[in-house]
């Protein structure tokens, strides 16, 4: 065999999404040695997808908002399952690390006063979200990858994580292979940062692309850390239904932020029946005052006017829809009608330019003339690797995680917007600790050999055998599982077949067999994304298993109500030998100064 | 749900050193985008058919190839578009090195990249501007790096002058940040002596392949070059510097 390359840094980030690329600049601004690998080419993750926003409390648009009310709709929104102190990091710096990323030479839309203009989304009280058009992720990727660039960062791209190393009880390296060569590659590290983002291919209607197979949240758990709130998967209310190709594509939040109304095939507003009562008093009464408030918005100007109950936050708003659809009042795609048409024309081209263009060329419909049809699509996990609030560390030293791959700060269910801003702040946060530790260390872990050994006869594997499954039957197999068992609505009998079922596939993918060679292989690489696949569905399963209640996300029909004592823990899942654990475990008490913020009285001054 | 028509693929497979032409039957549905066909390949036929791909929704510019010859983005590529009475061909990316079947080595395009200036705030930035101060630049940065405008580019693509000229993708990147209104950087020397922008003959190759709408050629080269020569060539403003005992600025 060749022999083994290997490069060696202080801090690897593994994930070259938003979270990914602001942890290693920070990381190497404070001159350590940073690597960055990534499973596709710099610039490809799936933050270019993100369209509507960033969510940080400027106040340029309504100047009544400010950190305690974004702390506040962040925590209502995630069922106050949180933990308060991400929430309150993510709004008090949210908005210093948007005017950071503009003095990297991002250009958001402006307000009539030349400051970066916000808009509206589900859930926020506040026009608070900085965005360019529908495409802000990709302006935000791409300042931070010009930006990453210059900082002396080594970039790895098509390069894939399958292994973390310990020496002892401390992170040690990865091990990873060339997606284009198929050969192996170590990498020795002091410290590591997860920013791998999702596990939507779990799902077959999912926004995500390829990559998001929980490769970090998978790794993780492979090294012993533990994972909190995996029962919490969040399904986009508004995917593309037709034509079958791009079912699941996603429809911006930003159609409904900038006017879009939802109809059933009777023509009824229904959402204004779906919202839930506590919080009915937020939305607007009637169409007049909802189309006041969208004047206003389009106006640029604060409103009096509250917002429309299209506005409502994403669990409430998909699992409208789906029900919208099973009592046979869906479009004729199955979907239902998301309808922008009634704006002028130039205007929704100028503010939802790539929704209007994905609509024309892949739908044939022109969105300034016609209603879209649209329906839930599997989009984000907010459950993830548990890490310290402040630093982004897991539970295993020299570990940490930031974005998607870390839990913790949206609780049950993730504001829109709220993504962008997490992958800054904490992608920041964690890399600056990854450095400071990997500084505090006396001296390089080592990396067993034996261990590397044995991980890379088991990536060959499949190429030994003559016979077994193809990777591409048993992904489908797996997506039909956990769409028909582990979707918006859930219960004991659906989540119980699912774990059989999955225990079923893990015996099946234990005989996957691979053609071809090892040089850029999409079979052999889906084979291993699968392992990952199948530890987060499993811990996705029994994570809901074990929440008898309905919260945020996480829709129970043999336990639709709350339950208190279940609004005070955790679900955790660990790895026990070759097993999965899983448990309860204590949701950090929000200190008595923050609690007071949600007094009705608080909540009216600001 | 899926129609009983069919239609037939080629795709070219290979690595750097050969290629051959493979034919595959795919079953067409409503609305299929080229890139369905090559997935539906990988699924049912060829597991090691190499493509790549991410976001589906001509976000990310991952799935360039030419599809009948033309540089496209399967993912918004339609069959139905296609001619069906005729095979519909796909093959990589022809300026860059194949590394398999339809996945090319675009490591030059970062590597040419990392030699531009990054965005350099004036010490006088004030943050705020108007819409329409930056619409032009916007326009600029909605560039998926999708690379096929330095695909379809003669002067890569013919000429392989590789060393010489960074390609539309790079002006269009430089365009973005000359034309920025907080920048206070100078890539004016830059584009005349290493990134070779009077090289491009401005046939608008570029700007007819961009899937982003881009105005390439007329929106960002051809400003470009106008200040490029407006600099070089002014000798006004050089004797005028040389007056007033100012450094000179030419290149």
């Amino acid at each position: 065999m060749a022999a083994l390359e290997v490069h060696e840094h202080d801090v690897l980030v593994i994930g070259a999404g938003g979270a990914g690329l602001r942890a290693a600049i920070e990381a190497a601004a404070s001159g350590v040695s940073v690597g960055l690998v990534c499973k596709s080419l710099l610039g490809k993750a799936h933050t270019v997808m993100a369209e509507g926003g960033i969510a940080a409390a400027l106040g340029h648009v309504d100047p009544q908002d400010g950190w305690e009310t974004h702390f506040r709709d962040t925590m209502k929104g995630g069922s106050f399952l949180n933990h308060w102190r991400m929430a309150q990091i993510h709004a008090q710096e949210a908005p210093d690390r948007v005017r950071e990323l503009e003095s990297w030479g991002a250009l958001f839309d402006r307000t009539p006063d030349g400051r970066i203009l916000q808009r509206a989304f589900g859930g926020h009280t506040w026009k608070r979200l900085a965005h360019v058009g529908d495409r802000t992720g990709l302006e935000m990727i791409r300042t931070l990858q010009d930006q990453g660039v210059h900082r002396g960062l080594e970039v790895y791209m098509e390069c894939t994580i399958v292994h973390l190393f310990r020496d002892g009880d401390r992170i040690a390296g990865a091990l990873g292979y060339w997606r284009g060569s198929g050969e192996f590659v170590l990498f020795r590290a002091r410290a590591v940062v997860l920013a791998t983002g999702g596990i939507g291919k779990a799902y077959r209607v999912t926004s995500n692309s390829w990559e998001y197979t929980g490769d970090g949240q998978a790794l993780a758990f492979g090294a012993g850390a533990e994972l909190i709130d995996m029962e919490f998967f969040q399904f986009h209310p508004t995917g593309m239904v037709w034509p079958p190709g791009v079912q699941g594509l996603l429809v911006t939040e930003g159609v409904r932020g900038e006017g879009g109304i939802l109809r059933n095939k009777d023509g009824e507003r229904f959402m204004w029946r779906y919202l839930p009562e506590a919080r009915r008093q937020e939305y607007a009464a009637t169409e007049d005052e909802a189309r006041r408030w969208l004047d206003d918005s389009v106006a640029g100007r604060a409103s009096k006017s509250r917002r429309p109950p299209e506005l409502s936050t994403r669990d409430n708003v998909a699992r409208a829809i789906y029900t919208e659809v099973r009592e046979g009042r869906g479009s004729p795609h199955g979907g239902v009608f998301l309808d922008i048409s009634y704006l002028p024309a130039e205007r929704v081209r100028r503010k939802l330019p790539s929704m209007y263009e994905q609509f024309k060329e892949l739908a044939d419909v022109d969105i300034t003339k016609q209603p879209m049809e649209v329906g839930p699509t599997a989009h984000y996990m907010m459950g993830g690797v548990r890490v310290e609030p402040d630093t982004g560390a897991a539970t295993v030293a020299g570990l940490y995680a930031a974005g998607e791959a870390a839990a913790g700060l949206h609780g049950a269910n993730r504001l829109g917007g709220n993504s962008l801003s997490d992958l800054l702040v904490f992608g920041r946060r964690a890399g600056a600790a990854a450095a400071a530790y990997a500084r505090s260390l006396p001296a390089s872990p080592r990396v067993d050999e034996g261990e590397i050994e044995a991980q890379m006869r088991l990536l060959l594997a499949p190429f030994e055998r003559s016979e077994g499954e193809n990777p591409f039957a048993l992904h489908h197999a797996l997506q039909e599982c956990m769409g028909r068992y582990v979707g918006i609505f859930r219960t004991e009998a659906d989540l119980s077949a699912a774990v059989d079922e999955l225990e079923r596939l893990r015996t099946r993918l234990a005989r996957v067999r691979v053609e071809g060679s090892r040089a850029y292989n999409p079979g052999w690489h889906l084979a291993r994304d699968l392992q990952n696949l199948l530890i987060v569905s499993e811990a996705l399963t029994r994570s809901a298993l074990l929440r008898r209640e309905s919260r945020g996300a996480h829709s129970r029909l043999d336990h639709p109500q709350l339950d208190a004592e279940l609004g005070k823990v955790n679900v955790r899942v660990r790895r026990a030998g070759n097993g999965m654990s899983v448990d309860l475990t204590p949701l950090p008490e929000m200190p008595a100064e923050l609690r007071t913020l949600f007094e009705p009285a608080r909540e009216k001054v600001s | 749900m899926s129609t009983a028509r069919e239609m037939t693929i080629r795709v070219s497979r290979g690595d750097a050193q050969r290629s051959e032409w493979v034919e595959y039957r795919v079953p067409v549905e409503p609305g299929m985008v080229v890139l369905d066909a090559i997935h539906w390949i990988q699924a049912n036929r060829a597991p090691d058919l190499a493509v790549r791909w991410n976001c589906k929704a001509a976000k990310c510019g991952s799935c360039s190839a030419e599809v009948n010859g033309r540089p496209s983005l399967m993912c918004k590529t339609r069959m139905d578009h296609l001619p069906a009475e005729q095979p519909v061909s796909v093959s990589p990316m022809k300026t860059f090195p194949r590394v398999k079947d339809l996945v090319t080595d675009v490591s030059w395009n970062y590597a040419v990249n990392r030699r531009i200036a990054p965005f350099t705030p004036r010490p006088d930035a004030q943050w705020r501007w108007q819409q329409s101060d930056v619409d032009r630049v916007q326009e600029f940065r909605k560039c998926i790096e999708c690379f096929l405008c330095q695909d379809v580019c003669h002067v890569l693509r013919a000429h392989e002058l590789k060393d010489k000229f960074v390609g539309p993708r790079f002006l269009v990147r430089v365009a973005g940040l000359e034309m920025h209104p907080m920048d206070g950087g100078d890539r004016l020397p830059w584009l005349w002596n290493e990134a070779g922008v009077s090289l491009c003959n401005i046939t608008k190759c570029c700007t007819e392949v961009c899937p982003e709408g881009i105005h390439i050629t007329d929106n960002a080269i051809i400003p470009l070059k106008e200040r490029v020569v407006d600099r070089k060539f002014d000798f006004v403003r050089w004797i005028w510097n040389q007056l007033r005992g100012k450094p000179s600025d030419r290149f």
